[in-house]
């Protein structure tokens, strides 16, 4: 009997480690959402996707350029790293055998490990010193350099998980292996592979550290790619830590704009997940 | 079509001469003889890790995919060496399909799926598609299921369903050989009744072969049957004669259940 009631107090013992542990966790996340949320709130205004930064003391004006460039260098960003991402995702799960792949597979690991900051001053020595100026190209390049590992080990993932039968399946009806990986594979694993890139997609947007040496920022309204742009990241990196009180409200604001860009990413590629065929 | 021979036996669709196969150093296949006739039921029984699943998968090259295999021998599609380097083996599998063990439609509509076959082979045009989706789908009994909802998820069917499904996707790009591999070993017995009433339905036009595990099976439906054991072919002859009058003892201890 002694030993039946050792064995339950032991079983609610690690059961509330959970949950304390669980509430720890959490209880950051949250604090974090709500702030964000209240402090950011005030700062929200139609202005602030339409007007242009202000010079100090001026009251109102908005971040329509930061909103504009972030929107433009993680759109480069995708448009550079998602094929490169993708393609090699597929050729480590299809093609990728012995020695070779592993090391591409152990890199992208490495990769995906390595500090965005030296991200940032890797496209600055490569790109910024050459090209002689800071620029939305090197902003992008650097960005797609975060999203590409991701995507690749995704990708690899998924299109492992599905069934070898389906491929089986595939190639018994006399497609050729090209064929069965678009046709049969990808599209088995679309949801998936779509949710993966929306999350990368969705870290690149938050980088500060890339962008600071690369794009840098920009108080004016730019669509050049060859020239400095704002992004919100930098935006709120430079604001919050700005003495003037107008300026800390709009980072919050600006905050607040990143995380809900983030939260809709990630909202779209649920719902694009819950498809009707999936396995 | 290849006709009736001289001696009135029906000629052989496919011949196996001298076929070995390794897996590494394993030797999974040794010394396969077998002639498979033209519009009839080979089954090919005999226990587990035989190497029947593994003959039937080096009758349409499915054995290729794996590392580290090799092959030796002979298969002649009629008359041609499957295994000869000029042989095209997208044509091949087309011209020779498979059912699997466990059903494998595609994650995608019902239409899709059958439509699939022809799509790969280049056919574009709607109508033509339609075509071939509703014929395949009744030559494999499952369009007055289906009719109304070839739109819908094949997932959503039943395994017996799956089942034929997977077997007229396989019809919509006209094989000449349709391989299965114990294609009711996970279905229901009802279900499992009405696949084989399929496969004796198919035979008026196509040669299959069919591996099983399920001795009854295999006497209800085919025409001619190979006994494998441990990579070998003890005995082949007609269905009939294999289960009431087998020649080698270790047949007659395989079909009474004394082993396997």
């Amino acid at each position: 009997m002694s030993h039946y009631w050792r064995r339950r107090l032991l079983n609610y013992l690690l059961l509330g480690l959970c949950v304390a542990c669980t509430a720890v966790a959490v209880f950051p996340l949250l604090s974090i959402l709500f702030y964000v949320a209240v402090r950011g709130f005030q700062a929200l205004s139609p202005e602030f996707f339409t007007q242009m930064p202000r010079p100090v003391g001026e009251p109102g004006g908005g971040m329509a350029n930061a909103v504009a460039g972030t929107f433009i260098m993680v759109g480069l960003a995708a448009l550079l790293g998602l094929p490169v991402g993708i393609m090699a995702g597929i050729y480590l799960a299809e093609y990728g055998r012995g020695r070779l792949a592993d090391v591409i597979r152990f890199m992208t690991d490495v990769f995906t490990g390595v500090p965005s900051v030296v991200i940032g001053v890797f496209i600055y020595t490569v790109v910024v010193t050459r090209m002689g100026s800071f620029s939305a190209l090197a902003g992008g390049l650097a960005l797609s350099l975060i999203i590409i590992p991701l995507v690749t080990r995704t990708t690899e993932e998924l299109l492992r998980m599905v069934p070898y039968t389906l491929r089986e399946a595939s190639l018994a009806l006399g497609a050729t292996k090209a064929r069965t990986i678009v046709s049969v594979v990808l599209r088995s694993a679309a949801g998936g592979v779509v949710t993966g890139v929306m999350l990368a997609i969705a870290r690149a947007a938050g980088e500060t550290a890339p962008l600071l040496f690369t794009a840098l920022s920009s108080r004016h309204w730019s669509l050049a790619l060859r020239e400095p742009m704002a992004s919100l990241p930098v935006y709120i990196y430079t604001y919050a830590i700005s003495p003037f009180r107008d300026w800390q409200v709009q980072a919050w604001g600006a905050a607040l704009v990143l995380l809900l860009t983030v939260l809709g990413l990630n909202l779209v590629a649920r719902a694009v997940t819950r498809s009707r065929y999936r396995y | 079509m290849v006709a009736t021979g001289p001696d009135g036996r029906q000629a052989a669709k496919i011949v196996v001469e001298n076929l070995n196969l390794f897996y590494g150093n394993l030797q999974a296949l040794r010394d396969v003889y077998l002639r498979v006739p033209s519009r009839a039921i080979t089954a090919l029984i005999g226990p587990s890790g035989c190497g029947k699943t593994t003959f039937l998968r080096t009758l349409n090259r499915l054995n290729d995919l794996i590392d580290g295999v090799r092959i030796s021998g002979k298969v002649l599609l009629d008359g041609q060496d499957i295994y000869d380097a000029a042989t095209d083996v997208t044509s091949l599998r087309r011209r020779v399909g498979m059912v699997f063990q466990k059903p494998n439609p595609f994650p995608m509509s019902i239409y899709d799926n059958v439509a699939y076959g022809p799509r790969i082979h280049g056919l574009r045009q709607r109508r033509l598609l339609d075509e071939i989706v509703e014929k395949s789908l009744r030559r494999a009994a499952l369009w007055e299921e289906v009719k109304d909802r070839l739109r819908g998820p094949a997932v959503g069917l039943s395994g017996g369903q799956q089942q034929r499904l997977c077997i007229a996707r396989l019809l919509a790009v006209q094989p000449e050989v349709i391989l299965m591999d114990e294609p009711s070993s996970a279905l229901d017995p009802v279900s499992t009744l009405r696949i084989e009433e399929l496969i004796r339905e198919l035979k008026e036009e196509y040669t299959i072969v069919i591996v099983t595990h399920n001795m009854q099976q295999a006497a209800r439906v085919s025409d001619v049957t190979a006994f494998f054991l441990n990579g070998e072919i003890i005995e082949y002859d007609a269905t009939e004669v294999v289960f009431t009058r087998p020649r080698d003892p270790r047949t007659e201890a395989y079909i009474t259940g004394r082993f396997g």
